[in-house]
Parts: structure tokens; sequence; C-alpha cells
């Protein structure tokens, strides 16, 4: 997510950071010096203007307004004094893809050199490219435009191929400009993105976008409904299908719930008051919602996880990763020890998981179950090494004697009751053992 | 002493050692911070430590400057002419006036002017462009902004409203660094063209630290890789050319990439189109380099100093904001992170596991320094206070917030079992143990962790698996949308446009073949095989790039990160980055002779310039010839500087950096939201 910047305004406005700011005691004759040794070398910004631009504004003049006019004047007098030109041309390199252009056999420029304001589109785009004054109204053909928006293109100035276009959407028809627009990518893509900043073309995804902008939840359910014919790939119309479903039943479920929290009818309301509404949430999050305050319900209910997790696909993995994270955090253990059994067909149970053991401890550890609960999964940890070092971690002293007792580690037995408190429970057991042991 | 979070054993050299560091680091505030006997005891407890970090701080940061390395040319140049054209801009809308300023402008304008100077320049009030109806009073509105659409949309609407009601006002839109036609449209299409005059500001180029020059343009990767606009390709060009005006002329110019080659001939033309003088060079060389040559290395997590800051704190426009678990006070305050920083310059090249030991000898030498006063006599002491001290609490509150920092971010980063995060980075990058990473990933999705995270780490197995299998890549989008919302689909549907997830067409299926076979087989065989292959599609075609060009060190050999050999050191040894393997390759050769296979799988569009013959033979070896500008359209990360100022120091170069923008991997995803409203 795009972090916010509360802060900007304080710290523009205020003056305590100043600090930081760019130091302005520099010895003011110095600073002129290399600023006008700087300008003096950029002549371009500095030149006159061509006589023809007369009415054009010029925005880096020389009125003399105060001392940096007076400075850029200075520079304008000392420019034309310079000596010798090095020749230092680069070499022109391809710049692919050149779009083919569609041009006829004749040359534009020959029709229209002789006038004073007549540019060729070559002329034109490298006038508009220079912020020089420019006019389209005579590229009236369609040949003639399209010439000009090739000629935009091959200068791969995006500035001036958007402005061509521009032109071409006013003064072509849609039909016409859409056309020629499918055989040029460039120039496509351009207008594409001119249009989505202006907010006018939506394109599939963009009018699915759309929602996003709906703020009553109804409207935006019925919007989606809306989207559900768009003509999406498969893939895709099922999650927006999805989102469909997934924003219906959120809205009843939070109707519901919010009835029955305002009641005080459900204890689980009371003890944790739901600190925000589900609308508009991930699936998953809805998941843990229903597995937090729906847990048990029949599958029958659009709140209950089972249902969830069947209309919505969700896996074995996930669904038991996003319940045991609920059930742990309200410290049902109970539940949690419920998700791992399975018995077989003597009756025997057994503890299985689709991820591993280790992964369980840690979701367990980190919403602070006590070492009783955590020992158990940490047992369940198939890898030795790994075991030992997650009961180190968790101080589940006992699956680390045991782990020694059943490995025969003497050794390491000693060195652990050197780590426990003397005279503790770990501490007698570990002595136990040692003493039962025969060398 | 508190017990840390236990960490898995670094298996090899290149994991970070963050166990033994950190109680040292946990525990250094309050040495550096006593005054009193205090600290005795808890040098005590350092003391078990210090041989390790003692060898530490002989490593890279005794790394002594090769003499020969030439000077950097002076950039403040840069400021001064942004600031004098924005005065000069000011004062063409004489007397009082408020201003309106984008957001994204602040920053930078506070690097080269102040409130001051703008109030010297008649300007009363100081705005922030909200896009909200305004409260001004003022009767002439000044409007400093970018050239965008939305902005110049709500001027609109403030200048129609003000009609609406009556009300006379002077408008004024500098545009900065530019203006496009399209806002001008705008403007006519609304009709205050003619109400509003617009102006430019040509403020290309704002230099943040001695080697770094920042477009500050962040939109540029998203406008020109994502939607296809090239609208900043001139503004490249321009830059370009302000640079070659006041520090060229040129002599090289090496590229590679489509907008690179068409930002050389916007600057070209504009060369062509101006007129030069002769003058002495101070910048000879210059390498363009566009950000999707090289998407993998901006996705990787930072783990050098500067970049570990960066992407945890954020560093805007060269400050950052340390907020009171840094600064172990309530205030957060900002700092400027740049070469000024004594303690910060020393560290922020250096891999994070490095930094502690340095920290910690500066605290010892700084507390020894300290200590000298008690056996000083009056006068020995007057000229300590007046000569020393003075130094000495400036290098005491620096280090204590750099090792505050330090604190914040191990923890941060220890919570968030970064460990385990960068084997499986460190895994896809060498393209070993695949499914492990996929389901490494797919639990990072199922459980919730920061979603810009799990998008790196899917993009990151695209590009270098050259896209994901059909069943992943559907299942795993599954999985995505319904962890962290579906209008990500929007989010999907930009990055495969971009090329940054993607999936496998049935046609590559015979890559993936290849490259079982190719693990079967020896590497040279397997690379002949992705190469030929690779022809077909625009792919990533990493593994055969990182074959090529020894980009992924072999994972058995040991890595010194006291020692860095390579610039892989500054992804701790797993990776040396494309983007600079690039630059030195084309360096060393002058040219792509020889690098033609490695052309072809990034897609081409590289290129070699040398000035024309007359300028050529009167060229002399100078000191402008070792100095080489690398730029950066659609931004570079602190990572890369940091590479490219260790291939400098190794070769006796020196290079200056001008980005687009500072990125990182969360600035360049979150450019390819569309999921807020």
């Amino acid at each position: 997510m795009i972090r916010g910047k509360p802060d900007e305004d304080e710290y523009w406005n205020s003056s305590k950071f100043k600090a930081f700011t760019f130091d302005d005691e520099d010895d003011d004759f110095t600073r002129l010096k290399e600023s006008k040794r700087a300008v003096n070398s950029i002549r371009s910004l500095v030149e006159e203007e061509d006589e023809e631009d007369d009415v054009e504004k010029v925005s880096w003049s020389g009125e003399p307004v105060g001392s940096i006019s007076w400075s850029v004047k200075e520079t304008a007098s000392s420019i034309r004094s310079t000596g010798e030109v090095r020749d230092q041309s680069f070499p022109k390199i391809n710049t692919a893809p050149s779009l083919p252009k569609n041009s006829s056999g004749y040359s534009l420029s020959s029709l229209f050199k002789g006038t004073t304001h007549d540019w060729t589109p070559e002329e034109t785009v490298k006038r508009m490219q220079q912020g020089k004054v420019y006019s389209l109204e005579k590229f009236r053909s369609l040949q003639d435009k399209l010439l000009l928006l090739d000629e935009a293109v091959n200068a791969h100035d995006g500035n001036v191929i958007t402005a061509v276009l521009i032109y071409l959407k006013k003064s072509l028809s849609k039909e016409n400009l859409f056309r020629e627009l499918i055989t040029r990518e460039i120039a496509l893509r351009h207008y594409i993105h001119f249009l989505k900043e202006i907010e006018e073309q939506k394109l599939l995804l963009m009018q699915y976008r759309d929602h996003l902008n709906i703020r009553d939840e109804n409207k935006r359910r019925d919007f989606l409904k809306s989207c559900l014919s768009l003509p999406f790939s498969p893939d895709d119309a099922t999650h927006v299908q999805d989102h469909y479903t997934l924003l219906e039943r959120q809205i009843i479920i939070e109707a519901n719930d919010k009835q029955v929290e305002s009641s005080g009818q459900a204890d689980i309301f009371k003890k944790y008051p739901r600190k925000a509404s589900i609308l508009n949430m991930p699936i998953i999050t809805t998941l843990y919602y229903s597995c937090f305050y729906h847990y048990g319900e029949s599958d029958g209910t659009y709140s209950s996880p089972a249902n969830i997790r069947k209309t919505f696909r969700i896996s074995d993995k996930q669904f038991l990763l996003t319940c045991l994270g609920a059930r742990a955090k309200l410290k049902a253990w109970f539940d949690v020890d419920a998700l791992f059994t399975t018995k077989n067909w003597l009756g025997y149970t057994k503890k299985r998981s689709p991820i591993g053991f280790h992964r369980i401890v840690d979701i367990l550890q980190k919403n602070n179950a006590p070492v009783q609960v955590l020992q158990e999964y940490v047992n369940l940890v198939e890898d030795a090494e790994q075991k030992i070092s997650l009961a180190q971690k968790y101080k589940c002293h006992d699956v680390i004697i045991n782990t020694y007792r059943d490995l025969k580690d003497r050794q390491q037995l000693i060195v652990y009751r050197g780590k426990v408190e003397r005279g503790s429970s770990e501490y007698r057991k570990i002595e136990e053992i040692l003493s039962n042991s025969v060398r | 002493m508190e017990q840390l979070p236990c960490i898995y054993r670094p298996n090899n050299i290149r994991s970070f050692y963050w166990t033994k560091c950190s109680l040292l680091v946990l525990r250094f505030p309050a040495l550096i911070k006593s005054n009193n006997g205090q600290c005795v005891s808890l040098k005590m407890e350092v003391k078990g430590w210090a041989g390790v970090l003692l060898c530490s701080t002989s490593g890279p940061m005794a790394h002594s400057v090769r003499r020969d390395a030439p000077e950097l040319p002076d950039f403040s140049l840069l400021k001064r002419l942004a600031r004098d054209q924005l005065i000069y801009l000011l004062e063409q809308l004489p007397g009082r006036k408020d201003l309106f300023i984008e957001a994204d402008l602040m920053s930078p304008l506070d690097r080269i002017a102040n409130v001051t100077t703008l109030k010297q320049h008649d300007v009363d009030k100081l705005y922030k462009v909200e896009y909200k109806p305004i409260v001004s009073t003022s009767d002439q509105l000044c409007f400093l902004i970018r050239p965008r659409i939305k902005t110049v949309k709500w001027i609109c609407d403030v200048v129609n409203a003000d009609k609406a009601f009556g009300r006379f006002r002077k408008y004024k839109i500098i545009f900065s660094p530019q203006k496009f036609y399209a806002c001008e449209n705008l403007l006519e299409e609304q009709g205050i063209f003619g109400d509003v005059t617009t102006d430019e500001w040509s403020f290309y180029l704002l230099p943040l630290d001695d080697d770094i020059i920042s477009l500050e343009l962040p939109e540029f990767f998203r406008d020109n890789f994502l939607e296809g606009d090239q609208r900043w390709v001139r503004t490249a060009g321009s830059a370009l050319h302000l640079l070659h005006s006041v520090y060229g002329p040129f002599s090289k110019l090496y590229g590679i990439g489509r907008c690179s080659k068409m930002a050389y001939e916007s600057w070209r033309e504009q060369v062509e189109e101006g007129e030069q003088r002769a003058r002495q060079a101070e910048i000879g060389n210059v390498f363009l380099i566009d950000r999707d040559v090289d998407l993998v290395t901006p996705l990787c997590s930072q783990v050098v100093y500067e970049g570990l800051v960066d992407d945890i704190f954020r560093i805007k426009c060269g400050c950052v904001e340390f907020g009171p678990d840094v600064t172990s006070s309530d205030k957060s305050i900002k700092v400027m992170l740049n070469s000024q920083d004594k303690v910060f310059n020393e560290i922020r090249n250096e891999h994070f596991s490095q930094v502690f030991g340095f920290l910690s000898q500066k605290a010892r030498n700084l507390q020894t320094a300290y200590d000298k006063r008690s056996g000083m006599d009056i006068k020995q002491m007057k000229t300590f206070v007046s000569e020393e001290l003075k130094g000495l609490k400036q290098e005491h509150r620096l280090l204590s917030l750099h090792i505050g920092a330090s604190e914040s971010m191990m923890k941060r980063k220890t919570k968030q079992d970064f460990q385990e995060l960068l084997k499986t980075e460190h895994s896809l990058l060498e393209g070993f143990e695949i499914r492990e990473c996929i389901s490494y990933i797919e639990e990072h999705i199922n459980r919730q962790v920061s979603m810009v995270e799990s998008m790196r780490l899917l993009c990151l197995l695209s590009l270098t698996e050259n896209g994901l299998l059909p069943k992943d890549y559907r299942s795993l989008k599954a999985q995505f949308l319904q962890s962290y919302g579906i209008d990500h689909l929007l989010t999907f549907s930009n990055l495969k446009q971009l090329g940054l997830l993607v999936e496998q067409q049935p046609g590559e299926t015979l890559t993936v073949m290849e490259s079982r076979v190719g693990k079967l087989v020896n590497d040279k065989t397997a690379g002949k095989l992705t190469d030929a292959f690779s022809s077909l599609a625009k792919k990533s075609n990493f593994r055969a790039l990182g074959r090529r060009l020894n980009l992924v060190p072999k994972s058995d050999e040991e890595y010194d990160l006291r020692v860095p050999r390579d610039m892989a050191y500054i992804f701790s040894g797993a990776y040396i980055p494309l983007s600079c393997k690039l630059i030195e390759q084309v360096l060393e050769r002058d040219g792509w002779t020889g690098l033609e296979e490695v052309t072809r799988m990034l897609n081409g569009h590289e290129f070699a310039v040398t000035a024309g013959s007359n300028g050529s033979d009167a060229r002399v070896k100078t000191d402008s010839q070792r100095i080489i500008l690398v730029m950066f359209l659609g931004g570079c990360t602190f990572s890369e500087i940091s590479a490219l100022r260790f291939l400098g120091r190794e070769k006796g170069l020196k290079f200056i950096v001008v980005t687009t923008a500072i990125t990182n991997s969360a600035r360049l995803l979150e450019s390819m939201l569309d999921n807020h409203a």
C-alpha cells in the first residue's frame, strides 16, 4: 500500500527543520560567478529565439528584472564571443522499431515549402519539440494526418505524440482513428494512456476497477453483478464472480452480526468486540472472522467456516492456517488440538498436518501459546535437530531432555543441566536420568 | 542476559551473523550514552566479541581510495541554476502571491531553496496541492506542479470556481521540469487558457549526494515501461544535455535498452540544435541503461546498510525520518543521509553484518577520546573543549543514531524471519530447490504476511524461471487474490503486461524441459540450449544470463563479506547485480564486442558511440575519461550504487549515478498497484 504522507504539511510549514535545507550563506560573489559560468554553457536555454517566434512567450529571455535577469543578459553577450568549436557530432543510431511509414512516393515537403508558416510534418514535429509556434490545422487529409503522426512517433517524444493524437481525436471520427491506430502500436498505447488519464476510456479491467469508486456496499455489489457479463478470460471471470459472491455474503453477515453485537446476545462479541466491519475484506480475512466469531456453525449458514471454505474453494492448507490462527488467538487449545487429530479405523488417534509442525509451533508461539501446548507440537517435529532447536527457542525442557535421553546423549544432558535452574523440576529430571543410565 | 529469539544457524558464510552482533548492538546504546562508570561493566560484556569485531573493522572499511581516482565534478552548480531560474520565474508574476506546491516537489524544492528565498520573492503563503477547494485570499495564485492531468484538472476547477463566484485573480502555472501539450489542451478545453499563464521550470536534476543525481520522477518507470508512454524520453534527453553542457563534452556513450536509445537520440538532436564550445570535459563517458534490462536486482532484499535503511525507513530525497524506536525518545527526527554524515559515509556501502563491528569500534574510540579528559589540566581542558569537543559531540550524535537505526532494523528483520526469506531469494537466484521456494511463497501468501513481499517473491520467481508453469500461476494467483483482495486482478494484469509476473506459454514448455535436462547435463550444454530457445520471445533469460556472466557464484564457495572480492557482496555474495555487471563488462571491453549473446538475450538495443573524428584525435587521457556517468532510466537502487562504488574503487574509476528516481522493490511494485480508488 502507498504510504501516507501526513507530515508533509507540517514539515513544510515549520521552520524547525531548517537545518536540512540548502545552506545559502555562501559568499554571494562566488555563487554568482559559478552560476554564470554554468548558465554560460547552456546556450540553448539562454539564446534569443528566432525572429519568427515573436508571437510566442519566451521563458528565459533578458528582461532586466533584478539580479538574475541581469546575470542572464550578461551571459547572452558573452556567448557571442566564444571561440572555436570542436566537431563533436555523435552518430545517429537506429531507434527501433521504426514504424512503416504509410507514405506515398511524393514528398510532402515540396508541397509545403514556400509559404512561411506551412511546415512539413518533420518541421512541425521539431517545432513542437522545441516549444515553438506550430500549426496543425493544415493537416487535413487523412494521409497528412497520418504522416504527421508517424513523424511524431519517429521522433520518439511522447509529449508530441500525444499532442498529435489530441488533434486527430478532434478531427477524425472514432472509427477512422481506431482503424489507423490498430497498426500503430506505439501511438495506440499513448492514446490509451491519454484516455485513461482524462478518464474517458474504459478498457475491460478499468471498467471493473470502477467498483472502487462506489462507497455504498449495496450499489457496489450491484455494480459487481453487472461486471459478470463482461468478457473476461475464464479464470478472471471466476475471480470476478467470487468478488460479487463475497460482497453479497459480507453484506448479509455484517447486517446480522451488527445486530447481534448491539443486542448483546452473544458472549463472543461482548468479550471480543469487533474492531472493524467485515465489508470489502479479502476472502481469507472473512474466513478468519468466521473462524473467530462463527466457529462450529453448521455449514448451512453463510457465516460458517465450512460454507466459506466450500464456496471459495479454499485449500486444506490455507483453511488450516487461517483456522489455527483464529482459534489460537482465542486460546481455544481444544479446537487447535482437534484440527490435527485424525482417527484411523481402529479408533486410534494420530496427529497429522498438511504443513510442517515447526510452522504450527511458530504460529502458536506468535499467539502466545503456553509451553504445555507448544511442547506437544514441538514433539511432533520430525527432524531431531530442528526439534531441539525449537525446543530451546521456546524453553520446552521436557522435549529437550527426552530427546537427549532417547539419543542416549549423556554429554548433551550434562551440558543442558548447566543451563537450567538448579533444583528445578527439569534439573531433577536430568539428575534422575543421568543416575539411572549406565555408563 | 536477555535471550534473543533463536536464529537459524548459518549454514554457509553467506548467511547473516545476526546472533552475536545483535547482542552487542542491543547493549550498545547504553555504552555510548553513559558518561559515568556504568559503561565499564558494559564494556566487559562486549569484550567477549571484541576479537570478532576488531578484525571486521580491518576489512572493507579500510579500503583506501586509489590515489589515482579522479575528483568528482561539483554538482552544487545544478542546484544554483535551478534556484536562480525559479526566482526568475517567480519574478515574472510581480507582487504578492500565494504559492501552491505539488507534494512531490516539496522535498526537491527544499534541497535547493528555502522558505526565506521564496518570501524574498513575494511569496506570501505556501500551500500543498491537495485537490480540494482552496482558501487563499490572495489575488495572485502561482502553482508549482508536475505536468499531470490530475493536477491541471484541479487547477481548472479552482479557476472555474472563482469565475462562478465572480472573483478575479491572476493565475500562473509553473510546470517542472517541462510542460506537456496534454496539460495545455486541458486548459484550453476548460476555457481558461489565457486566464492562466504557463511557464516551465527546467529543474531536471537534483544532486542528492556527491555522486548521485536524481530526476525525482518516480512515475517514469510506470509511464514508460507499463503504459508505453514516451513522454519522459525527451526529459531524459534534456537532463543529459544539461549535464553535457555543464560538465561535458562527453566523448563516449554506451547504452542498452529501447528507452536509452531514444534518450540518446533526443540528447544528440539537442546537442546538434545548440552550439558547442571548446572546454575541458569533466565527465568523459556515459552509460545509459533501461530499468527493464534488469528487473531482478531491484526486487532483491537489500542488505547493504544504505539500501536496508531505504527498504525499512524509506529515504526520501536524501532524507530519512527515524522514529522513536531509533531515537529512543518520544520524538521522530529527520536526518540527511549523505557523505556529509561522516559515520554514515563509512558504513553506507557495507554489508549489514559488517556494520556492527564498525560502529562498536567507533564507539570505543569515542569513549577513549572522552576519557582523555580525566588526566587534563585546565589549559589542556580548554584546548580540548575548543578544538575537539564539538566534533566528538557531533560524532556521538551520529553514532547513537546509526546504532539506534541498526538496532531497530535488526529487531524488525528478526521478527519477520529474514534469514529464511533471504534463503528463499538466494535459492531462486541460484535456481535451486524451486519447489521448496514455491511452497515458501505459497505459505507467505496464505498467512497474509505483507502483500508487497508476497508479490516481490512471485515476481522474482517468474523472472528467474522465465515465467511460472500455468498450473502454478493459476494456483498462486488465486491464493493471492483470496488473501489480499480480488481487486488485485488489476495488479496481476499490470505485472503481466510489464513482464514481471507471467505464465509460461504452451510453446515455451520446451524451455522447461530444457532446464530440467540442463540440470542433468553439464552447465555448458544447458547454456547453449537455453540460448537457442531464448530468441523466441521476450523473456528474462535470467538463468542463461547468469551462466554467461557468472552472476551467481557457486554456493559451496566461501564468501568473506569482510573482504569482498566482487560486487556480489551487496547481496551477501549470492548474486552480482546484472545491471552493474553489464556496465563493468562494457567498460572493460570498451563496447559490446564479445557480448553478442548477452545482448541478444537482453533483447538487443545496445549501442556504443564515440564523438566525431575531430573530437576523438584531439582527446588526451584526462581524468574525465575515468569519470563515468551512469544513467538509469526507470530508477536504480542504493545497492546498485554501492556496487558501482565498489567497482570504481577496484578499477580506479569514479561513477556518477543519474537516475530518474531512487527505487527499491516496494516502490517499484507499489507503482504497479491500481487497487485504490
